[in-house]
């Protein structure tokens, strides 16, 4: 029945790209699943716990990696952007840039003896978000798939200057290979493309200042705050404040940063109720006599078991909701984030000083969407997400192009993972249907 | 097992995993792997940072080939998640995946007991004596490879359910989609228009049934119910009931698809399907043309995010700011205000339609579930936090958003289907998280508001999502399912009394006695749940993977005896 001359080529492996290729893959579809960071798991793999279940979120997302690498019918390109498509539906030519790793993946045991030996220190780690430095050999994550170590072409010394190769000449399995060139892959015969670039963050592009943020330590960002409570971050799981160490004792996680508003994004970034929650909950088992307040303009909780879990919130984990809009944030003497706020129940400007302030910012369109919404000949809407019709929610505006997940509005876990499995349905349908 | 394999020596590698720092972080694993080496027929020991990342898994199969290795224990998380990948790990090293082990160390160990390393620590080491007792004992199995038959049947016939009627018809596959109205659409039969484009509903309908009745590969029953489900993933045998007739059909996967249903707010707010009405009878009005109202005041969550019902129901904000911009776009000076708690109206477009019916004029005031507003006669009394003060605000139509609810008759399919439901009657998929249109019973598929309250745009991609994992299964000729199932040993038939309790307790129907009045199990429904063993007075049924003699084993090494 499978018409096996033709392929489903995948654009993005974050848990979206990751399950369409499972699913394509396992109703004997061939799969080309390309990756730009230099491995797979996206922003799912950053996170420590998932709501409303606080699964740890590597844990259930590793066996998911593991399929993806040994599936036989998935190939997985990572360092990998596409270029230029050409022909229709049912018959798309897709050419790929694939980046040199300078080191041999058939070759590297992922033992680190390279990073260990890499004179190069500083790096900044994105995995971590940025608040741990590596080596110019790494790898992101230690369970990272492929479970090969990557050379940082900016800061290695030899790839600059010619000198050093300490790597190369420590590597047992002879697997540092600087020679490698930047490669143009050409796929032919793929039957339909399915993008699932994922998304990005509003501190990648606004510098927040009104919050404080990057001028005061003890403010960080939601992404950066998973990563501090992380058992295997950068603090090893114990939260800390970064400008002295200190437990923090009382913690303001405030919504709605750089959405829902005039002056940046107006659209609603939909998961940041439900992971500040999940946040202020694991903070709490961290800790049990923390104190988290959450600053918020409407508690959007829709989905299985939402609510439930705010009350879990409210009841067990000493968190409360004070439904509010921030003005700014300063800092006192000790450097304690001080919250200035319109506190909505009495109509009052007040303010409040905590140890750590927590920023819920925004999601927004991923990194280089238009280029490869012009690569791929798809329309945007006016936020810059891919655009779909509401009754056809993963149709794209080119046939045969489809979409699922964050790349067209921000969404949660299962509806992205549901969007997947419905991606690959109207993919299976174009292969499998003629 | 022939008698060489008997005489095997049983040799153990044990693999002692740090999870990063949710294991090693607490208890020292370089010590417990070291300990795990003194224990009987432990021939190779180690730690990993991560035994589940690529590099473990090859450590694994390296300490397999190098130490001739003919047992692997992990002790690491839990098989929920990650038994599957360490079974196909030593299979690829040729190791028959039953004579794998799991040790749970993190949830059991360092997880519950994080605050007492210590004791944390002495446990890890008692159950991994416990696994590695076991291990000794496990045996080799087949898993049981059935037949497939690659149709599908989709029970209930809206939205979510033609959408994924279609989408498996057009991958090829034989399709049957059951309603039990007289027509197909669902909701959107009463529906009146459609957010955020304020299509009519009717043209989505009309769409969808027309592709619906085009299809060749479709089948579609109205007014029929499905009556009875027997067998199991790939050969599922059904009765579909149609107007006193009744079709048999050989199925290998369902889709559950049968939407929900409206709360009618009785002896609420002065509800009197009049003036005061539901939003659903609003849509009918609207309509019909019927709406001349000049204040018209909404009232969100009636019925829901209370103690009586305590979910949101995700699709009445919506709702509620649809009608008011059809009244107004109707009516510019109709006065309406929505008396709200928290506005669900997530992401970009349905923000977007929150800030049209604000620029629209509706207004918006928000109040508390400790202080719920109170319908008078013409006027309903409303304390505003913001504003501190008690409102009263006139109306001539209100109009009361409820909560869409499990339909009653839940209970009854989830029986059949051997499934659950959750709290609130809906049903309930295998994983929240990875597997949302999942059942964990195989075969057996969900979507739409069925599973929960979702809207109309939700529920064509459920339909999708369903329809893909659904052809997962039935693209492939065969299926392969776990071969750790019970069964009644020709040595142990004498002892097979035929009280017939490990029919009664059967939760999968697996097993019934054949004309002999011998108790058979069917092997390919059996889940291995155990129950049977455990019941049978006379200790005549095994459970292959979980044999007295294995769980003993556990035992007798926990206790030292």
């Amino acid at each position: 029945m499978v018409d096996n001359s033709k392929s489903v080529l995948i654009i993005g492996a974050g848990i979206a790209g990751i399950q369409a290729a499972l699913d394509l893959g396992d109703m004997g579809i061939k799969v080309h699943l390309i990756e730009k960071n230099p491995v797979i798991g996206g922003k799912m793999a950053q996170l420590d716990k998932t709501f409303p279940t606080l699964d740890c979120s590597i844990c259930i997302l590793a066996p998911k990696l593991s399929e993806c690498y040994r599936h036989p019918n998935i190939n997985l390109y990572t360092l990998s952007e596409v270029q230029k498509i050409d022909g229709s539906s049912g018959d798309f030519t897709v050419e790929v840039l694939k980046r040199a790793r300078y080191v041999k993946e058939d070759a590297c045991t992922n033992c680190g003896d390279c990073a260990s030996i890499c004179p190069v220190r500083g790096v900044p780690n994105y995995f971590d978000a940025n608040l741990k430095n590596m080596a110019a050999a790494y790898i992101p994550f230690p369970s990272a798939v492929p479970p090969v170590h990557i050379i940082d072409k900016n800061s290695c010394v030899y790839l600059n200057y010619g000198i050093c190769g300490l790597c190369a000449t420590n590597c047992g399995a002879e697997a540092i290979d600087f020679t490698q060139k930047d490669e143009i892959l050409e796929f032919e015969n793929v039957g339909c493309i399915i993008v699932a670039p994922g998304y990005g963050l509003m501190e990648d592009v606004s510098p927040l200042t009104s919050y404080g943020y990057g001028k005061f330590k003890n403010v960080v960002t939601a992404l950066e705050f998973e990563r501090l409570i992380c058992a295997s971050g950068p603090l090893e799981g114990h939260l800390k404040r970064l400008s002295d160490g200190k437990d923090p004792k009382k913690i303001a996680f405030l919504q709605c940063i750089g959405s829902r508003s005039d002056r940046d994004k107006k659209y609603c970034s939909s998961i940041c109720c439900m992971y500040t929650t999940k946040a202020a909950m694991i903070s709490y088992e961290h800790n049990n006599d923390l104190e988290s307040y959450v600053f918020y303009i409407d508690m959007r909780a829709g989905g299985k078991g939402f609510q439930n879990f705010l009350r879990r919130g409210a009841e067990e984990y000493n968190i409360k909701y004070i439904k509010s809009k921030i003005s700014h944030i300063d800092v006192d003497e000790e450097g304690s984030p001080i919250i200035t706020y319109e506190d909505y129940d009495t109509a009052e400007i007040k303010q409040m000083t905590v140890d750590l302030a927590v920023l819920a910012t925004c999601i927004i369109p991923s990194q280089g969407i238009e280029k490869l919404a012009e690569v791929l000949g798809i329309e945007l809407n006016k936020y810059k997400f891919i655009k779909t019709n509401p009754f056809l929610p993963v149709e794209t505006s080119v046939e045969g192009i489809f979409t699922c997940g964050c790349a067209r509005e921000p969404m949660d876990i299962p509806r992205s993972v549901a969007e997947a499995s419905g991606a690959a349905a109207r993919a299976a349908e174009v292969i499998k249907g003629g | 097992m022939n008698m060489s394999e008997k005489e095997e020596e049983v040799r153990i590698g044990v693999f002692v995993c740090s999870c990063g720092s949710n294991i090693g972080g607490l208890i020292d694993v370089k010590e417990v792997a070291e300990y795990a080496k003194s224990l009987p027929n432990v021939v190779f020991t180690e730690d990993n940072l991560y035994t589940c990342s690529e590099t473990g898994l090859a450590q694994i199969k390296k300490g397999v080939t190098e130490h001739n290795l003919n047992r692997v224990v992990v002790a690491s998380c839990t098989p929920r998640t990650h038994e599957p990948l360490f079974r196909d790990c030593i299979k690829d090293v040729g190791l028959n995946e039953y004579l794998f082990q799991f040790v749970n160390i993190r949830d059991q160990c360092t997880w519950v007991h994080m605050k007492h390393p210590k004791e944390a620590f002495e446990k890890a080491k008692e159950v991994i004596r416990m696994g590695v007792a076991k291990a000794a004992k496990l045996e080799a199995l087949e898993n049981i490879v059935v037949d497939a038959t690659p149709t599908a049947i989709v029970i209930g016939g809206g939205v979510a359910g033609m959408t994924a009627a279609l989408s498996l018809a057009n991958q090829g596959f034989e399709t049957h989609l059951v309603e039990k109205a007289n027509e197909l659409g669902g909701k959107l039969n009463i529906i009146n228009k459609l957010f955020p484009t304020s299509q009519d509903a009717s043209e989505l309908l009309a769409s969808l049934k027309r592709r619906v009745e085009n299809n060749p590969n479709l089948t579609v029953y109205t007014s029929a119910k499905v009556k009875e489900i027997e067998g199991f993933v790939g050969n599922y045998e059904i009765k579909v009931e149609q107007g006193g007739n009744s079709t048999d059909l050989s199925i290998g996967v369902i889709v559950v698809a049968v939407g929900a249903s409206l709360l009618t707010p009785t002896g609420k707010f002065g509800y009197d399907g009049n003036i005061r009405i539901t939003q659903y009878e609003l849509e009918n009005k609207l309509k019909n043309n019927e709406i001349n109202a000049k204040n018209i005041v909404m009232i969100q969550c009636v019925g829901a995010r209370n103690d009586e019902r305590k979910y949101c129901s995700n699709v009445c904000c919506m709702t509620a700011l649809k009608n008011s911009l059809l009244i107004k776009e109707k009516n510019p000076d109709a006065n309406i205000t929505i008396l709200f708690r928290d506005l669900y109206t997530p992401g970009t477009y349905y923000e977007e339609y929150y800030r049209r019916a604000r620029e629209a004029g509706v207004i918006f005031l928000s109040y508390k579930l400790e202080k719920e507003p109170v319908v008078e006669e013409n006027n309903i009394k409303v304390f505003n936090e913001y504003i501190g003060e008690e409102m009263s605000i006139p109306y001539d139509l209100l109009v009361l958003s409820t909560p869409l609810i499990a339909n009653d008759d839940n209970k009854e399919l989830a029986q059949m289907l051997k499934v659950p439901l959750e709290e609130n009657n809906f049903f309930l998929e295998a994983h929240v998280k990875l597997r949302p249109m999942d059942f964990a019973t195989d075969g057996v598929f969900i979507c739409g508001a069925a599973k929960w309250p979702v809207d109309i745009t939700e529920s064509i991609t459920q339909g999708y999502a369903a329809a893909g994992r659904a052809s997962t299964i039935i693209s492939h000729d065969t299926i392969e399912v776990e071969g750790a199932t019970s069964f009644l040993p020709e040595y142990n038939k004498d002892l097979c009394t035929g009280c017939e309790v490990c029919i009664t307790v059967c939760p999968y129907k697996a097993i019934s006695k054949n004309e002999d009045d011998e108790i058979e199990i069917i092997q390919v429904l059996c889940k291995g749940c155990g129950v049977c063993g455990a019941t049978c007075t006379n200790h005549a049924i095994v459970i292959r993977h979980f044999t007295d003699e294995q769980i003993l084993s556990e035992i007798y090494a926990f206790g030292g005896i």
